[in-house]
């Protein structure tokens, strides 16, 4: 592995899988992630909750909850689900290289 | 492409094999309807399916409340009976207590961006999770599919609901 082509790069998770140095995150890595977490080719709507999240959270300092983002993101329960299936809150933190949400809603 | 490693809690290396096997499905039954005895299974399995858990809730006896098209939006907290309300019996039983409670807790679950009943059994639906009603219950109380708002997806028995349980943790509240 350690031999492999000049474009591989390693990155650190922390033990919930989320980024360990939020500085590591990129664009083109959000792409890495979501490939990591089986969602697959990230579309322009997955970019809506993943850019309205890494808002959120510059301004509160943790990602908002479900019911905050289907309202204020014009992604409804159901598409988000659909997005990032498996637990959207934790997967699309993930995805936008935050850590793991704190709220229980 | 990128190579992820994962930290360790314990730069450990046996920390995998000693994880115990995460809860793959939950089965919630809500048997009772005042607004504080609703909303923990609510949030349950709303949690459940924010954590990839499959969920189902099965609404049973005064839980139907809670997914009666007529009532509820109505549902009340109880101040009788209910020491950790810290109010006196005697008080608790006075007009308005329940009104006053109920619009006090409310008013808490919103700051806390906990949705009201009806749009909560909404979300919980559009979830995929499922929601069901008591045979028994609806029986018992003359109800039938029409009282029940849209997310209910059938009445059921409880031998169809241990059924559905297959694989789930049940969790009676």
């Amino acid at each position: 592995m350690s031999t492999e082509t000049k474009n591989e790069k390693s990155v650190v998770l922390d033990q919930d899988g989320h980024l360990a140095n939020r500085e590591d995150w990129t664009k083109e890595l959000a792409q890495d992630l979501a490939d990591h977490e089986g969602i697959g080719e990230l579309t322009n709507r997955h970019w809506d909750v993943i850019n309205y999240i890494r808002e959120e959270y510059e301004k509160n300092g943790d990602a908002p909850s479900i019911r905050k983002l289907t309202k204020e993101s014009g992604v409804s329960t159901k598409e988000l689900y659909k997005l990032f299936p498996k637990g959207p809150a934790k997967k699309a933190a993930k995805v936008a290289g935050l850590p793991k949400p704190k709220g229980c809603i | 492409m990128t190579k992820f490693i994962t930290q360790d809690k314990k730069n450990g290396e046996e920390q995998k094999e000693s994880s115990p096997k995460p809860i793959e499905k939950v089965s919630i039954v809500i048997s009772k309807g005042s607004l504080e005895e609703v909303y923990p299974g609510l949030i349950m399995a709303n949690g459940a399916r924010m954590e990839g858990i499959e969920a189902t809730i099965f609404f049973t006896f005064f839980g139907l409340d809670a997914i009666i098209d007529k009532r509820m939006d109505k549902l009340k907290v109880a101040t009788v009976g209910n020491p950790a309300m810290h109010i006196p019996t005697m008080i608790g039983g006075l007009p308005g207590m329940s009104a006053m409670a109920t619009k006090k807790m409310k008013s808490e679950m919103e700051k806390l961006d906990i949705p009201p009943v009806r749009e909560f059994i909404e979300m919980i639906s559009d979830t995929g999770a499922e929601i069901y009603a008591c045979k028994a219950t609806v029986d018992m109380f003359h109800l039938d599919e029409s009282d029940f708002c849209e997310q209910v997806d059938s009445i059921i028995t409880v031998g169809e609901f241990y059924e559905k349980s297959a694989g789930a943790q049940i969790i009676f509240t």
